[in-house]
């Protein structure tokens, strides 16, 4: 092999993107951002029509108001998080909704059995929680191994255990509410980390729920929740998990490419199956939370919340196709669903319209999806 | 050739049902050359090489790496062994950056409060892309974006920066210049020079005859899942080969010429 003369060895530089204009770099901007635009827009539009609509004394940017959105929330953006992952990785998960349900009904009935037992009520609490979690994650777990083991396409997989699901809630609920739960459930759902109480003699209390009676009492707001508090540790981890761990990581790559991350040594398998106990265990969260809200299991609280959290997931950006999103862009999804309904509610909008409205964003997210990609190519093909 | 081969291939069959991908193949890679793998299509190269990188398990035969035989059932388990592989569709995650994908599955993590908090190690991720690229000479703009927004010249100098960052002892590159311009042709054939300078043995699949002679050191064709002949660069030439890869001259069946 002597007669081959090592040639020096030449700078492989690749030739520099396209340099971009101004313009084009603003209109680049504007469609990656344009969830925020859009909900900025959606308050301000709230904000101005409201007391026009409603009588000068109605506002809509109160803090009671914005309490009640972050109330309204919490158990789409649970739904909506372990859906994130999901969707991410290129799976979809149909059964949360059921999943949250049946949380309910169970940590309800765990609950309901050890206060009676005689446990304290934190632990009877905690119980509650861990029976949610772990009810909720099973299901997960079912979903992960069928998709991942034996290759059954997720939606199919989902759509049926969601069936299971519900019939096990109902079953375990006896077809009814699961009720008879210590009174001092109400407060760990209800009650608030601080609290402000508007006009005369009132002010700020944290940590320190102020005794009040009467008008005093409804002037009286409360200031994140401990539900909306639980919610909010789980997003931070969320946000944590997905952007800066290996986790995250791996998650998008299996939904960029499978192969690609098989052939990389990701566990795929194991983490597909990890994506769905998750999904099942946020949605778990979900249902324990609305059972400390209403003191209550019911079997029937999170069916229709499953679109709604799909169409956060979607406004927010996640591709159906898997490899991109991220759970900042859920929150906004799912506020931009709260803010919607909050304010056409508070125009008096019959409830019909806000589903039409609903739906109408959905699909114009998809479509500003989509044009970014032919947008972004034109710009840069010219 | 005096030094011990770092791999050897010894009478590997692939079967899939009744097709025989691969016929008693046999093949030996010696440190710092650069071996051809030529055939038309369907010829059985992917599949040979694929037996070595451990996508598929041989029905049958031998291989042989560093001296010792090896069974690999996964990807990884070659890729443990430094048998890196750039495969005809890159195989890498278009939507992650390229540290991503340079690190993909071996991702540094930082640690915090005693290993319960462990984010990315991002920077020295970077850091440690940037330079593999630097020492194949090869240049991309930014490191920060998804690959998809890279050329097809860029996403092989990717792939390669991979490997050589996890020092691949034996490089596989199946049809690495196929969809390129001609211009990122010739980058890529400088990086797999770039790589043979640092002593890196490679695996070289492809169609392009002129490329082949550009680079390669030995030229091996396959033709219908047989190895039909075995030349040095500069006893042969394109007409010869071109011969052999149609299935015109075939060295097992008539006896090849004294050289
Ligand atoms: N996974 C597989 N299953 C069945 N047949 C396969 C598979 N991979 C390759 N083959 C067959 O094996 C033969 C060799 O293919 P391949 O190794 O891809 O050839 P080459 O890379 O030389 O073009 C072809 O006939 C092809 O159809
Ligand atoms: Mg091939």
């Amino acid at each position: 092999m002597d007669q081959q003369v090592t040639q020096p060895v030449t700078k492989a530089g690749f030739s520099a993107p396209k340099t971009r204009t101004a313009g084009d770099r603003l209109i680049l901007s504007l469609i990656h951002v344009w969830a925020w635009v859009f909900l900025a827009a959606l308050i301000l539009a709230f904000v101005v029509s409201v007391p026009l609509v409603s009588g000068s004394s109605v506002s809509f940017f109160t803090v009671r108001n914005s309490q009640n959105i972050l109330v309204a929330i919490t158990p789409i953006l649970l739904l909506g998080l372990g859906q994130t992952f999901v969707i991410i990785s290129g799976g979809i998960d149909l059964s949360v909704g059921w999943v949250m349900s049946w949380a309910s009904v169970l940590s309800a009935l765990a609950l309901r059995e050890a206060y009676n037992a005689g446990l304290p009520l934190p632990l009877a609490v905690a119980v509650g929680f861990g029976a949610a979690v772990v009810g909720g994650g099973m299901v997960g777990l079912f979903n992960g191994v069928i998709i991942a083991k034996l290759k059954v396409p997720p939606f199919i997989v989902t759509l049926g255990t969601s069936f299971i699901v519900r019939g096990m809630a109902l079953l375990f609920s006896e077809n009814t509410t699961v009720i008879g739960l210590p009174r001092g459930v109400r407060d760990y759902g209800n009650e608030a980390l601080m609290y402000f109480v508007r006009g005369e003699g009132g002010g700020f209390y944290f940590l320190d729920k102020p005794e009040l009676t009467g008008e005093m009492l409804r002037r009286m707001d409360r200031i994140i929740t401990y539900p909306v508090l639980l919610t909010a540790l789980v997003v931070a981890v969320a946000i944590f998990v997905l952007r800066r761990t290996k986790f995250g990581r791996h998650t998008y790559a299996i939904g960029g490419n499978r192969e690609a991350a098989i052939r990389a040594g990701v566990p795929v398998e194991r983490h597909i199956i990890m994506l769905y106990v998750m999904s099942a265990a946020t949605a778990g969260i979900a249902g324990f939370l609305s059972m400390l809200r209403f003191t209550a299991g019911s079997a029937v609280i999170g069916d229709p919340l499953l679109l709604s959290s799909i169409a956060a997931v979607i406004i927010g950006g996640v591709s159906l196709f898997g490899g991109s999103g991220s759970v900042v862009g859920t929150i906004i999804g799912s506020l931009i669903i709260a803010v919607l309904t909050t304010g056409l509610v508070m125009l008096n909008v019959p409830s019909f319209y806000q589903f039409i409205v609903v739906g109408a964003v959905v699909i114009l997210a998809v479509l500003i999806d989509q044009s970014r990609g032919i947008i972004k190519d034109r710009i840069e093909t010219r | 050739m005096a030094s011990e081969p770092v791999l050897s291939i010894r009478n590997l069959v692939k079967r899939f049902g009744g097709l025989v991908a691969v016929n008693d193949v046999s093949l030996d890679v010696f440190p710092g050359e650069v071996v051809a793998l030529l055939g038309d299509n369907g010829a059985g190269k992917s599949t040979l090489i694929k037996c070595v990188s451990g996508v598929h398990s041989p029905t049958g035969g031998h291989i042989i790496f560093e001296g010792e035989e090896v069974h690999f059932s996964r990807p990884i388990e070659a890729r443990d062994h430094g048998i890196e592989t750039i495969y005809q569709d890159l195989a890498l995650a278009n939507n992650l950056d390229v540290p991503g994908n340079v690190f993909l599955g071996r991702e540094v993590e930082k640690s915090y409060l005693g290993g319960l908090l462990r984010p990315l190690d991002n920077k020295f991720m970077l850091a440690q892309t940037a330079s593999a690229l630097a020492s194949l000479h090869a240049e991309i703009p930014s490191l920060e974006v998804p690959i998809e927004s890279l050329s097809g010249g860029q996403r092989q100098a990717v792939a390669i920066a991979r490997a050589v960052y996890w020092q691949a002892r034996l490089m596989i590159m199946d049809e690495p210049t196929n969809n390129l311009g001609v211009p990122e042709q010739h980058k890529v054939l400088d990086l797999i020079r770039a790589l043979r300078d640092r002593g890196v043995p490679v695996i070289l699949i492809s169609h392009t005859l002129p490329e082949v002679f550009a680079v390669s050191d030995r030229l091996v064709v396959m033709h219908r899942g047989r190895k039909v002949t075995e030349k040095k660069v500069g006893d042969t030439n394109s007409e010869e080969i071109v011969q052999y890869m149609v299935g015109a001259l075939d060295d097992t069946r008539t006896p090849a010429p004294v050289a």
